[in-house]
């Protein structure tokens, strides 16, 4: 029997602590509950599984095959191979959480590496060792704005995704404060700066902003923002996307109080969108407030170097319902994947990608609107995603590219009524000439040109 | 004799770099957002990256490496043919946005899992969305919340056992309620007085691990679900620990209205030390249109993404949940099947087998009921008024027998708590060697045990020296 090795050792092992029957050891479950007829399938071998689950597969189109130019956050980055190899060494991924640091010294020293990159490149003084994903740790960063000033007005821009917006909600449902949503620019699609100083006010917890943001466009006055925010006392939140970071100013340089970003896909596939990888951080002043693990520099009884989880104090196994958040499991081999990846990229090669990406995204953006069905929406200029409106109905041409292999860009006018037959369009550098040419080529075809 | 592997490895930033010429500078990027250095990440070659983190693995600690029975944690083998399933193209390069159509098979996937788990559990819908275990208590807060709600009812107190995992009372408070903590009896489970008392037309849910973090079974459970539902509340289930009784009873037959599961625990999935996870929340029929969006279902032999609920609580995170660890648990289950009953069963045998063991060796005490599931808890406090060991002292002096120690000190009603889970995957000689270890731990000269470890990469850790310097980056050196 697979996996269950004392099966055969049953009797044995019972009469070797003095019971006749398996059942003896479930007496305390009462009858009425227990199951009469387990309703679960026969067994399946490893080999037939594989053959079950080959047929299932099939009924999944993956990238390239469908070619996805959708934007709104996850797209497909290159995991060099290394990557793979190293978080699947099973010293890594069959542990669990290093309670017991003489043990776990690997780990711990991971994390504390990875600590310091998310450090480097967003500016900031500390890092967790992550959070669940981005939208919950917009979650945790406002509800540490809160223990940090009680303040009542949480300022977020009306430019984010729904589901940020609903996780958002959820996070502070337990709260006394009130969400605002301070509008974009319609023109450049900037955050309204003439809104944010009038919603802004003494009683404002924090203002939220993404840079580059939900339309992919750069807030180029994050120094206004920055001093608009603090001149009332209030919490700067800056959400990022990380491999701008190689190429774009860190937050901590324009006075963000807290940073949080993505990992999905640096170093892990797109999954769906699921595992992801929340990475949180902030100023040294907020530590003790802070939610999740954190891994400190120590030494051992000898003085030699050890690292340790540290400020346990904060967290729920220590403080239980005055924990600074309910997190335990957090997405620590996903940090690892990111923290391998940036080390294999150097900053160099960060660089190199982040360009790539840039670049790409003006080729497509240049091409797309080349064509007689397509204009900008907004000037602002922008980073590897961007909204194009298009004369026709979107959800019609999308339609059509989907029977050519091809994923068109992500409509936003269900979250923004305002936006008709606009397309969020996303790429990376995964993606060459060709692969444009063929998406032109296939809204060609579409209209029939 | 057990030694682990050990290095002098430098951190990242101090291996040796190669000389690299990077500008930041891109005509694409507003001149006053561009950065002026590019962020201090080493530039290194791909065979010093490997090596390095190599080098940090051999200086870790997985279930591979050996018994690892942290109680409460169920840390079984993680089947190999679920990782390479699941990291299959076919799985990994899909994009959340992409057309329903395109992927018909993940859904399949996730839809056929839920079957699976409301068999398992006797629950009535499943969301898979929760990213780990106490995420998933979040969400079940959120429901009860919504629950009551809606029913015009202002209920805003949580009650939870002093035996409760901390991340009960932590969510309830993340989602706004107040948290009561009541006691437990002499056989360690839920004292039924203690809990009349406290429930009222204020109290919204009442949480409960099923059998407890004691190990032990909560015999009484059909009147607590007469009790918590006669004061209209509802009945949290706390899946830490179904391993105990998979295919034997389900919460919802117990009564229960909403349960988590950690699939990293029970479903054999990997921890990774310490996540992706997976804390799927399951829910009775009364609580099916409060769960999060989009619920898959099944129209024809279509696969669909339903965003029509009408009393959705909306999102906990983006997208659909930590997919690649609900792929690796549909195939666990797939290779399973009707057999999980024996995972109950040779699980708490492996228990009650090293439990009998240890008690007959005399050198700890057994509080509460005699009979366990799948843990149990001992306390060493007679070792420490003899010898003075604490159970800080024996786990440490476990690693040196090349054992991972037991969850200690946890529950907190437990003086010197020492709490072992063998789970079903070890064999016979692992459970043996595991206790031989203890009782040999238990006759050693205490100098020695309060010393260890030596055989680890570092010996015992100042982390009060850490909390005091606070270096938490490579710039903090």
């Amino acid at each position: 029997m697979p996996f269950i090795p004392n099966l055969s050792l049953k009797e044995e092992m019972l009469k070797e602590i003095g019971l006749k029957d398996i059942e003896e050891l479930f007496s305390d479950i009462p009858e009425e509950v227990r199951i009469k007829d387990l309703d679960l399938p026969e067994p399946l071998s490893e080999e037939e599984v594989v053959k079950r689950l080959r047929e299932i597969a099939r009924k999944n189109r993956p990238f390239p095959d469908l070619l996805s130019f959708l934007g709104g956050g996850v797209k497909p980055h290159y995991v060099p191979s290394a990557v793979k190899h190293i978080i699947s060494r099973s010293e890594f991924y069959t542990s669990y959480t290093p309670y017991q640091p003489e043990a776990s010294q690997g780990y711990l020293q991971a994390m504390f590496e990875y600590q310091s990159v998310i450090s480097e490149l967003t500016g900031m003084d500390i890092s967790n060792c992550s959070l669940y994903d981005m939208s919950t740790s917009l979650g945790e960063a406002v509800r540490m704005g809160y223990r940090i000033n009680r303040r009542k007005k949480v300022l977020i821009p009306r430019s984010i995704s729904w589901e940020r917006k609903s996780t958002l909600k959820n996070y502070i449902k337990g709260l006394p404060v009130d969400l605002v949503e301070i509008e974009y620019d319609r023109e450049s699609g900037k955050l309204n700066l003439e809104d944010l100083e009038d919603k802004i006010d003494g009683d404002t917890m924090c203002l939220y902003i993404e840079n580059p943001n939900f339309f992919g466009i750069f807030e180029e006055d994050v120094d206004e923002i920055s001093s608009i925010v603090h001149d009332r006392g209030s919490i700067l939140i800056v959400g990022v996307d990380l491999l701008s970071l190689a190429l774009v100013k860190p937050p901590g340089e324009y006075g963000a109080d807290i940073v949080i970003s993505e990992g999905r896909t640096y170093g892990t596939p797109m999954n769906m969108g699921g595992s992801s990888l929340g990475i949180f951080a902030c100023r040294k002043e907020y530590l003790r407030n802070i939610p999740g693990r954190i891994i400190g520099l120590t030494h051992d009884l000898d003085g030699n170097r050890a690292f340790c989880m540290t400020l346990q104090t904060r967290e729920q196994h220590i403080r239980r319902e005055k924990a600074t958040s309910n997190i335990c499991t957090n997405e620590a081999l996903n940090a690892l994947a990111l923290l391998v990846y940036l080390s294999i990229l150097g900053s160099e090669g960060l660089v190199k990608i982040a360009k790539k990406n840039l670049e790409n995204a003006r080729l497509l953006h240049d091409r797309l609107v080349s064509l007689p069905w397509f204009k900008p929406r907004f000037k602002g200029s922008f980073f590897n995603e961007f909204v194009l409106e298009s004369t026709q109905d979107v959800f019609y041409m999308n339609r059509e590219l989907l029977k050519r292999n091809i994923m068109g860009g992500l409509p936003l006018e269900i979250s923004f009524p305002e936006l008709k037959n606009c397309l969020l369009f996303g790429i990376t550098e995964v993606y060459d000439d060709k692969d444009v040419d063929m998406l032109i080529r296939s809204i060609k075809e579409v209209y029939h040109v | 004799m057990y030694r682990f592997a050990s290095f002098d490895e430098p951190l990242l930033n101090k291996l040796p770099q190669r000389k690299t010429k990077i500008s930041t500078q891109s005509p694409h990027i507003p001149e006053k957002l561009r950065r002026s250095s590019p962020p201090k990440i080493p530039n290194l070659e791909e065979q010093q990256v490997v090596r390095h983190f190599f080098r940090l693995s051999q200086m870790n600690y997985g279930i591979e490496n050996g018994t690892y029975p942290l109680g409460s944690c169920t840390m079984k083998y993680n089947p190999k043919v679920c990782e390479d399933v699941a990291g299959w193209r076919e799985f990994t390069d899909i994009h959340p946005y992409q057309d329903e159509s395109t992927f018909q098979g993940t859904l399949q996937i996730l839809y056929e899992l839920e079957e699976l788990l409301k068999k398992i559990t006797g629950m009535d819908a499943f969301t898979f969305q929760p990213s780990a275990g106490a995420h998933g208590e979040f969400l079940g807060m959120l429901l009860v919340r919504a629950y009551h709600e809606l029913r015009g009812e202002d209920r805003n107190e949580i009650i939870i056992p002093d035996t409760a995992h901390g991340t009960n009372p932590a969510s309830a408070k993340m989602a706004g309620f107040e948290v009561i903590e009541i006691p437990s009896n002499s056989e360690g489970t839920v004292d039924l007085e203690a809990l009349e008392k406290v429930l009222s037309d204020r109290t919204a849910a009442f949480m409960l691990t099923n059998p407890n973090t004691l190990g032990i079974f909560e015999d009484r459970i059909l009147d607590i679900e007469r009790m918590v539902h006669n004061a209209g509340a509802l009945l949290y289930y706390d899946g830490a620990n179904l391993n105990a009784i998979l295919g034997i009873a389900r919460p919802g037959d117990m009564g229960f209205d909403i349960v988590h599961l950690n699939l990293h625990k029970t479903f054999a999935t990997p921890h990774g030390g310490g996540g992706p996870g997976s804390g799927p929340v399951g829910v009775k029929k009364l609580l099916e249109d409060f769960l999060p969006v989009p619920r898959i279902r099944k129209k024809g032999d279509r696969y669909i993404l339903d965003y029509d609920l009408p009393h959705t609580v909306g999102k906990i995170r983006d997208f659909y949940g930590n997919i690649e660890v609900c792929i690796k648990a549909y195939v666990y289950l797939l290779m399973m099947g009707r057999r999980i009953r024996d995972v109950a069963e040779i699980s708490v045998l492996n228990s009650n087998y090293m439990k009998e063991k240890l008690k007959r060796s005399g050198f700890f005490d057994f509080p509460h009921r005699d009979l366990k599931k799948h843990e149990f808890v001992m306390s060493c406090q007679r070792l420490k008024e003899e010898k003075g060991l604490r159970a800080l002292d024996i786990a440490k002096r476990l690693l040196d027998y090349g054992l991972y120690p037991p969850t200690i000190y946890f529950p907190l009603i437990v003086k010197e708590a020492i709490m072992i889970e063998p789970t079903e995957t070890e064999t016979k000689e692992d459970l043996d060697r595991y206790v031989d270890a203890l009782i040999s731990i238990a006759e050693e000269d205490p100098d020695i045990v309060r010393s260890s470890p030596t055989k680890t990469p570092v010996k015992r850790i100042d982390e009060a020296y850490a909390v005091r310097n606070e270096i938490l980056t490579w710039k903090d050196i």
